[in-house]
């Protein structure tokens, strides 16, 4: 039994404690008064009936059919899908440059290793509220649409935004999705079952044809490229990135990049260096033992502090209000919040939305390492 | 272990070595520098204007520096009377000596006890009493703020995010469940969202009609953010103590809580220094975010700058200037932290 701050003060009775829980319930029954006597002194409302009233105004940018006669439930909809739409494209990139910054700063180029250094360092110690407006600055500085820059013919840049080749389906696009997503699940639960059986199974094969079933599902699916092509005063045809979206996407990738380019290195660290020399000595090159050896075993190090930068990106994709990009906070916790004065109750649903996404995001993390930490051990 | 690896000074720093890459990757940088060197040299410092009245008196073709010097300032201290800016230098003053200690390793147990240089430096600048005329919070602004609520909201966060990690730590059910919730429900939202909480529903749960000045409500979520943040990082450090030093402490006849507060308390903070540091440098960055609930910290006042009249267009000059404010400080930081980090390191090990 240790005897010490933690054990005796920490560990009082049942009593003490349900003493401290009045006391709490009794501040919070406080506010809860203070709260509507407040409200009812300023004549607003409460409740959740604003979410059925229709908004009255327009989002630019939106991934379902969304108009002004649209109910406020529906913003959050709108802005909650927006925000995701870009923490999954701002993690995808954020990604690639982490990977490619954290795998740089172990080269054996001096030159390579300062650059990755350089970028690293500018991108951590300065705001990103800053960066944010920088780039935004930068991409409204770029010329208009009539003396666009073309990116070799297949899209353009110009302060418009950026326009891309984007692909055509015949069909809607959420099947397109959803059939891709069912051929990876039923590919994971295979691998998964094949696993568990202990006969170790053949996971290539099985990941191999999931892969190939997904190509099928979009050559089936597949109906041509639409271009982007100088149009009046903009461009019509293909992917339209707008000035916000553009700079909000560039912004969080290069700040978060560079959080990833530490767990990266950290994570490669972790991994003897005897691994890539055996790996080496076996007659793999470099980049095969990189990729096939040491990236391998440095994923288990990295993955927690990879999901917990992915989180700290959602939530930093929050500062969309400062580029205006329509997400959950400018939409929900910002216009309708503005419209209908409830301020507990939308800024309250925004609360719950991320931290349920964050909430969700650990435990899986955490499961997983529990997970990993079981295997680890023979 | 090899001979060959035994012999190479850390296992972490690869080869040295230049190597063919090297030369082509250093005769493209060079190649670069030459390009693009000259011309904004002649941009930032030869061809630019220092001085002047309004984006008119600036040369074309030349940075316009202009715009921080006759705003000056309003950089440094926002609206703050002129003739009382001495009242913010103590401030700053004190908020420096506040946070101190954290600079020497055996300065770090006292780091909590901080907090009432933080209530002098907020009586100074806040005036008031019969004794200084009083400055309302609504002029103060500029950089000072940025370090008044980094620093302030620091002081104030690291006791409470003690307390926090603590209550994490307890075995009672009631405190630790309340701690737990707390500090997800801070973690797992962002601070903007809890600004706009700060600014508009915070004013909903003052009592009678009573309205809390905006700064402080500010300034109290985003202490209560740190303190979240603070009590992860604490808790690391207490659960990295082991259970020996505390019971060690108790045989040796100090008392429950002076074997915390001497013991157990210092050697938690000493490990949970680098996440502390990383914390901190976060936050300070982050308080640039102030100015998007209407606070004219240092990016508030620059972005009234260039949407004025007179200095419109100037963004480049303004962003640039913010932004290499921040990264000295916070390199600088996170360079010093590195090096505190491995002296306490090899002070463990000896």
């Amino acid at each position: 039994m240790w005897r010490t701050f933690r054990s005796r003060v920490m560990q009082p009775g049942v009593l003490a404690q349900a003493a401290g829980m009045g006391c709490v319930a009794a501040l919070l029954l406080w506010a809860a008064h203070t709260v509507t006597a407040n409200l009812q002194a300023r004549g607003m409302a409460s409740g959740f009936d604003f979410l059925g009233r229709p908004a009255g105004f327009d989002i630019a940018f939106s991934l379902i059919p969304y108009g002004p006669t649209d109910t406020h439930a529906r913003v959050f909809a709108v802005g909650a899908l927006n925000t995701l739409a870009v923490a999954a494209a701002g993690v995808v990139l954020a990604t690639i440059l982490g990977v490619l910054a954290g795998v740089a700063r172990r080269s054996q180029t001096v030159v390579v290793r300062a650059l990755a250094a350089a970028y690293v360092e500018a991108a951590r110690n300065t705001p990103l509220p800053i960066q944010l407006l920088v780039v935004y600055a930068l991409v409204t500085a770029a010329p208009p649409p009539r003396a666009a820059l073309a990116l070799g013919g297949l899209g353009f840049v110009s302060n418009r935004g950026l326009y891309l080749p984007a692909p055509v389906w015949a069909w809607p696009a959420p099947v397109v999705a959803a059939l891709c997503l069912a051929c990876v699940l039923v590919t994971a639960w295979a691998v998964r079952r094949g696993a568990r059986r202990g006969a170790g199974g053949r996971p290539l094969r099985l990941v191999a044809a999931g892969a190939l079933a997904v190509l099928l599902v979009l050559a089936a699916a597949f109906e041509g490229v639409s271009l982007p092509r100088p149009q009046g005063f903009g461009f019509e045809g293909g992917l339209e990135v707008g000035p916000p979206l553009l700079a909000l996407l560039a912004a969080l990738s290069l700040y978060t990049g560079a959080y990833i380019a530490e767990v990266v290195r950290g994570g490669l660290a972790a991994v003897g260096r005897g691994q890539a020399e055996a790996a080496q000595a076996l007659g793999l090159t470099p980049l095969q033992a990189l990729t096939l050896v040491v990236f391998p075993q440095a994923l288990r190090v990295m993955v927690p502090p990879l999901v917990s930068q992915y989180l700290n990106l959602l939530k930093n994709s929050s500062l969309a209000v400062v580029v205006g990009y329509p997400d959950l906070v400018a939409t929900f916790g910002g216009t309708t919040l503005n419209q209908t004065g409830q301020a507990i109750e939308t800024l309250g649903l925004v609360l719950v939305f991320y931290v349920t996404v964050s909430l969700a995001l650990s435990a899986a993390v955490n499961a997983w390492a529990a997970r990993q930490n079981r295997w680890a051990r023979p | 272990m090899s001979v060959v690896s035994a012999i190479r000074p850390s296992p972490r720093a690869p080869a040295r070595r230049l190597g063919v890459a090297d030369l082509a990757a250093l005769a493209l940088l060079l190649a670069l520098a030459v390009w693009l060197g000259p011309p904004l040299v002649r941009w930032a410092l030869l061809d630019a204007t220092w001085f002047g009245e309004s984006r008119a008196a600036c040369r074309a073709g030349g940075a316009c520096w202009a715009i921080l010097t006759s705003r000056w300032n309003q950089i440094v201290a926002g609206f703050y009377p002129a003739d009382h800016l001495w009242r913010v230098a103590v401030a700053a003053l004190c908020l420096l000596a506040g946070v101190a200690p954290a600079f020497r390793p055996r300065g770090l147990a006292i780091l909590p006890l901080a907090a009432p240089l933080g209530v002098i430096a907020a009586c100074a600048v806040m005036g008031g009493a019969g004794l200084l005329p009083r400055a309302p919070t609504d002029y103060w602004g500029g950089f000072f703020l940025n370090l008044l609520i980094g620093l302030g909201a620091s002081i104030f966060a690291l006791p409470l995010g003690i307390l926090l990690a603590l209550g994490r730590l307890s075995r009672l059910p009631a405190v630790k469940g309340l701690s737990l919730a707390l500090i997800e429900v801070v973690r797992g939202a962002p601070l903007i969202v809890l600004l706009f909480a700060a600014s508009v529903v915070a004013p909903l749960f003052a009592p009678g009609g009573l309205t809390p000045d905006k700064l402080m409500r500010t300034l109290v979520v985003i202490t209560f953010f740190e303190a979240a943040y603070m009590a992860e990082a604490v808790r690391g450090g207490l659960m990295a103590v082991p259970r020996g030093q505390g019971e060690a402490a108790r045989a040796l006849g100090l008392g429950i809580v002076r074997a915390f507060v001497l013991v157990e308390l210092p050697q938690a903070l000493r490990i949970a220094m680098p996440a502390l540091m990383n914390s901190f440098i976060g936050l300070f960055k982050d308080t640039t975010l102030i100015y998007v609930i209407g606070l004219l910290d240092v990016t508030g006042v620059l972005r009234n700058a260039v949407t004025d009249f007179a200095w419109q267009g100037l963004e480049t000059e303004a962003y640039i200037f913010v932004a290499l404010l921040f990264w000295s400080l916070c390199f600088g930081l996170s360079r010093w932290s590195a090096r505190l980090e491995r002296r306490l390191s090899t002070d463990r090990e000896g």
